[in-house]
């Protein structure tokens, strides 16, 4: 055999184009009831310690120390069920969920479905980090409190920002951190009476838009021109001076660098205001463009994106807030600080606009974090930025051959990590949008795609993300994917339409439970009073 | 290293090969052509301020370990400090579940592909539902402190009402987070929280000064059950009547996992719960472990459209007795209607809420009975023993679950001191309170849960008689 592997990952691809090596899949299909509904009145899942003879001889009846209405009466209606059927349960729940280190999650773009590593697992899981107490004494929390400087120092040196905080539960929190900083620096200046409005763009992330309004401003959003940039002219004629601030993306969903941004910011910082970006995803721009170079006041990382942590079905997560020596004084108590070769939380911050998550923060996502950005260096983390902004690329050049698909905006301009593609076109010739698609995609074993946050401003989106993490050969695999779903929308529609074939349950029905209040049941309890009972 | 290509077990495509394959394939001579999108104004001019590489995986694992070696952890010493955070046994199932890959990795996927992680939530949301006595559980966000503000916020906007009451004595660090929430006074859109009193002998709050504070302008009344301080509130049900009587929501606090012997907010009348899951199957992870909650009773469909979190419904299928879930009335998060949503949502603690389903099923009600019971028991029996220490006191009620206070004044030493010492004997004291609530005077928030035992109580109360003396 003398084929190169060069050759060999031409021949895989050829392949994969052509539609030959689809994962035949079957999703599990357990049929599995509720948990509510199983198990036997008296069975136990797992015996708790009871106090010793001592103990009561000493204390007495325990519910004599429940004042008298404060006793329960009915037992709880929880399942009573041995610990084996109950560990069968879960596991065949986790078989029925397609988690990124099964799928191909390239599906979920503006998410960065990056490879945690197992290592950082085992990491978070021993004692010395998870049963490590909040309020133990900072002298006895020196290693995970030296985690949380350095990696803060990593951060700041990524983002070009002078100061840190780890403390927000996740991305939005960390968004939210902003909006209240922002707030507080304008409080003190006496100016937040004659300052309420923050402004963002429509493909930023909503939370850059709805965190701004619960600190209490007005939200502008800002559409974006033919070019799919954010339009410069409506955003200086936004700024006035009741301006907070800019909450803003790049690049945005899109997946386009705003080759102009230095100039809103400009824009912003003449009328007085702040400038804050969303760097959530800042998987294409590591080592190769920094917020601070921009002019911004402010950003934020993901650390379950960009960083590596895992996203755990929604969370815990982490938020890395990062801002100018002018805005730290503001930051969350308690800062992690180091003084020679001790490290502390500082809570003697008088300006700080208070807390916004109880005791530290989410800090296994810091752990993890840490541990990857050790792993890589700096050369490795530009690594990361061009390896995702290729892979995009080159995922951009299959699609973009697939019948129905466009790539709306800035035509002859390249993405950098991610794109939001359409598939209005598929949907006019064939009746087969986005929706379809993506329920029929999971059919072979390929996460459903995002297809965009709302309102959907692209018709008919998705937008993947092979970030670093993904084979050529994964690539390929989800090209042709896309490419089936396509050709199979062309010539039988109503099976598109019909989709999923091959997963646990068929198509959703009781869509009124939805919305309306006869009907919604969100938990077991509502569902047995309201809708079991009535047939 | 810089002559060596840069190959990453994490990043495939790193073989130079590979990358080669691809640009030949775009008609590239290199990525840098791609990054022309980014103007050489904006370009980063220096190198990242990092350590190099540590590269292999052996080496990696040492370093980080080493690390955290240097922490001393609740299984190092033994802990009796909750305040927010407790230490209670992890069943090895409830880690085994959700160190799943599937579940680790899993994030925002369909109904179908995702669908066992959607049965999970809602199977979390109905047996917290039937902790707590009641129908509508939402999907849990950050901690406590979080929902507790979010639900103010609720409250603003289902009673048009901008005031809520709340006890003096509430979690100060919730409290913080709160008020983060609920903006400066002097925002039009704010929610101005102001205090009623507690009874300084009890613990409870003072259902006098409620009363005399209480009027139509509130949106609510906020209680917490077991208090910050520990006590088990006696007067939920009138906290109750009394916000009512006024057209006040009532807002119960609570701690799920005292729900096996406690009266649940629901069976109390309450309108809308919040707490942490932090008790039900997670470690403490330094605080990480929390997760908050709100619940509400669902008779009124306003609760559901002013809920703040996600809302998750059961659905139905194609195929007659098969079950999906959903989400409901999506419209009204920030996902939905971004800056005219009720509040923001984003990655949550999902992991948590599964974690806490396996715990609920396994423990199971006699379980949680059992659990409650020798934490009051085990709680007092530290109290007993830690009150015949010279100079030691305790104060407030006996009705408390796991938490107590412990005055040090007669020994003439600060809590501070004395909680250093206690570490040279490997023990954690109690929370210190002597700046957050000076009127109890040198005293510590102690904590004792089913974790430890007899011997370890022991152990703590001779070492505190020793560094006390
Ligand atoms: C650009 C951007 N900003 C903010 C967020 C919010 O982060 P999180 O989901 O952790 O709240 C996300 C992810 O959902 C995002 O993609």
């Amino acid at each position: 055999m003398s084929e190169t592997p060069h050759e060999k990952v031409a021949r895989l691809g050829r392949l994969r184009r052509e539609g030959g090596v689809l994962h035949d899949y079957r999703a599990p299909r357990w049929d599995e009831p509720f948990i509510m509904e199983q198990g036997l009145p008296g069975e136990r899942g797992v015996l708790v310690p009871l106090a010793e003879d001592d103990v009561t001889a000493a204390v007495g009846e325990a519910a004599d120390y429940i004042p008298e209405g404060m006793r329960r009466g009915a037992a709880p209606d929880l399942p009573e069920m041995s610990q084996y059927q109950v560990l069968r349960h879960y596991l065949r729940y986790s078989q029925m969920t397609l988690g990124m280190d099964l799928g191909s999650d390239i599906s979920e773009g503006t998410c960065t479905m990056k490879y945690s590593p197992k290592m950082h697992e085992e990491l978070i899981r021993g004692h010395k980090s998870a049963d490590v107490h909040p309020w133990q004494d900072e002298e006895t929390m020196q290693g995970l409190l030296e985690i949380v400087y350095e990696t803060g120092q990593y951060l700041k040196s990524i983002s070009g920002m002078d100061a840190f905080t780890l403390q927000p539960g996740g991305g939005s929190h960390a968004v939210f951190t902003n909006a209240c900083v922002m707030r507080r620096y304008f409080e003190a200046k006496g100016e937040l009476d004659q300052r309420d409005e923050m402004i963002t763009t429509i493909f930023s992330h909503p939370c850059d838009a709805a965190t701004p309004m619960v600190a209490g401003f007005k939200v502008i959003t800002v559409m974006p021109d033919e070019n799919g940039y954010p339009d410069l002219e409506a955003f200086q004629a936004a700024v006035s001076e009741k301006t907070v601030g800019c909450m803003i993306t790049n690049p945005e969903d899109t997946g386009i660098y705003n080759p102009q941004i230095d100039k809103y910011v400009e824009v912003l910082h003449d009328a007085g205001a702040l400038a804050f970006t969303d760097q959530a995803n800042a998987n294409g721009i590591l080592g190769y463009a920094r917020a601070r170079d921009a002019g911004f006041d402010a950003c934020h990382f993901n650390l379950h994106k960009t960083f590596s942590s895992p996203h755990g079905c929604e969370g815990p997560a982490t938020g890395a807030y990062l801002c100018t020596d002018e805005l730290a004084r503001y930051l969350p108590v308690p800062m992690v600080t180091r003084v020679g070769d001790a490290y502390h939380l500082d809570y003697d911050r008088p300006e700080s606009i208070g807390r916004v998550r109880g005791f530290l923060g989410t800090w296994m996502g810091v752990i993890r974090a840490y541990a990857w950005i050790r792993n890589l260096g700096p050369e490795g983390l530009k690594e990361v930025a061009e390896i995702s902004v290729l892979n995009n690329n080159y995922l951009d050049n299959l699609l973009m051959a697939v019948k129905g698909v466009s790539r709306p905006y800035a035509e002859g301009h390249r993405r950098l990590d991610q794109v939001r593609y359409s598939l209005e076109q598929l949907k006019e010739d064939t009746g087969v949008g986005t929706e379809a698609l993506r329920d029929r995609m999971v059919d072979f074993g390929i996460q459903s795609f995002w297809m965009s946050h709302h309102p959907w401003v692209v018709p008919e989106p998705f937008t993947p993300e092979p970030c670093e993490t993904y084979s050529k050969d994964d690539l390929d695999e989800w090209a042709a994917v896309i490419k089936k779903g396509s050709d199979e929308a062309y010539a039988d529609a109503q099976f598109v339409l019909d989709s999923p074939h091959a997963q646990p349950i068929d198509q959703l029905r009781r869509i009124e439970a939805m919305e309306d209040p006869k009907e919604w049941a969100f938990t077991w309890r509502a569902y047995k009073k309201k809708i079991l009972r009535r047939t | 290293m810089a002559d060596k290509p840069f190959i990453h077990p994490y990043i495939p495509n790193s073989v130079p090969a590979t990358k080669q394959a691809m640009l030949d394939e775009l008609g590239l001579s290199s990525v840098e052509e791609i990054y022309a999108e980014i103007p050489d104004r904006l370009r980063c001019k220096v190198p990242l301020d990092i350590p190099p590489a540590i590269l292999a995986e052996r080496d990696l694992r040492r370093h980080v370990q080493g690390l955290l070696d240097k922490n001393a952890s609740c299984v190092d010493y033994l802990n009796f400090c909750g305040a927010g955070c407790w230490q209670h046994h992890v069943p090895s199932i409830v880690d085994e579940v959700i160190n799943r890959a599937e579940f680790v990795s899993a994030y925002c996927g369909g109904d179908y592909s995702d669908l066992g992680k959607y049965l999970a939530r809602f199977e979390f949301n109905s047996m917290l539902g039937e902790l707590l006595d009641f129908d509508g559980v939402a999907n849990p966000i950050y901690d406590w402190g979080d929902v507790a503000g979010r639900s103010f916020r609720m409250a603003r906007r289902i009673t048009g009402r901008d005031k809520v009451l709340v006890p003096s004595h509430m979690s100060p660090m919730r409290l913080m987070e709160a008020r983060t929430l609920c903006q400066p006074e002097a925002m039009a859109g704010s929610t101005k929280i102001r205090f009623y009193e507690w009874d300084r002998e009890t613990g409870m709050v003072d259902l006098d000064d409620l009363r005399g504070r209480l009027d139509d302008s509130f949106a609510a009344v906020y209680w917490e059950s077991p208090g910050y301080l520990g006590t088990i509130e006696a007067h939920g049900a009138e906290i109750v009547k009394i916000a009512h009587e006024h057209g006040a929501l009532a807002i119960a606090g609570v701690d799920p996992i005292t729900l096996g012997v406690l009266a649940p907010p629901g069976a109390l009348g309450a309108d809308i719960a919040c707490g942490d899951i932090q008790g039900l199957g997670m470690h403490m992870h330094a605080g990480g472990g929390c997760s908050g909650f709100i619940a509400f009773k669902d008779d009124d469909p306003v609760f559901a459209q002013e809920c703040p979190l996600e809302l998750y419904t059961v659905m139905e299928t194609a195929t007659p007795g098969q079950y999906a879930v959903a989400e409901a009335l999506a419209e009204r998060t920030s996902y939905g209607a971004r800056d005219q949503g009720k509040d923001w949502v984003g990655t949550a603690s999902g992991l948590w809420t599964i974690a806490a389903a396996v715990y609920m099923a396994v423990m199971g009600p006699q379980g949680l009975k059992e659990l409650g019971e020798t934490c009051i028991a085990r709680s007092h029996y530290a109290a007993k023993l830690l009150g015949e220490i010279p100079g030691v006191q305790i104060r407030l009620s006996p009705s408390y679950f796991m938490e107590f206070v412990v005055e040090f004044d007669g020994t003439g030493k600060t809590v501070a001191e004395i909680n250093k010492k206690l570490l040279g004997h490997q023990i954690f004291g109690g929370k210190d309170l002597s700046a957050e609530f000076p009127e109890l005077g040198q005293s510590a928030l102690y904590c004792v849960t089913e974790y430890y035992d007899q011997a370890d109580i022991e152990t703590l109360a001779a070492a505190v008689k020793v560094v006390t003396a």
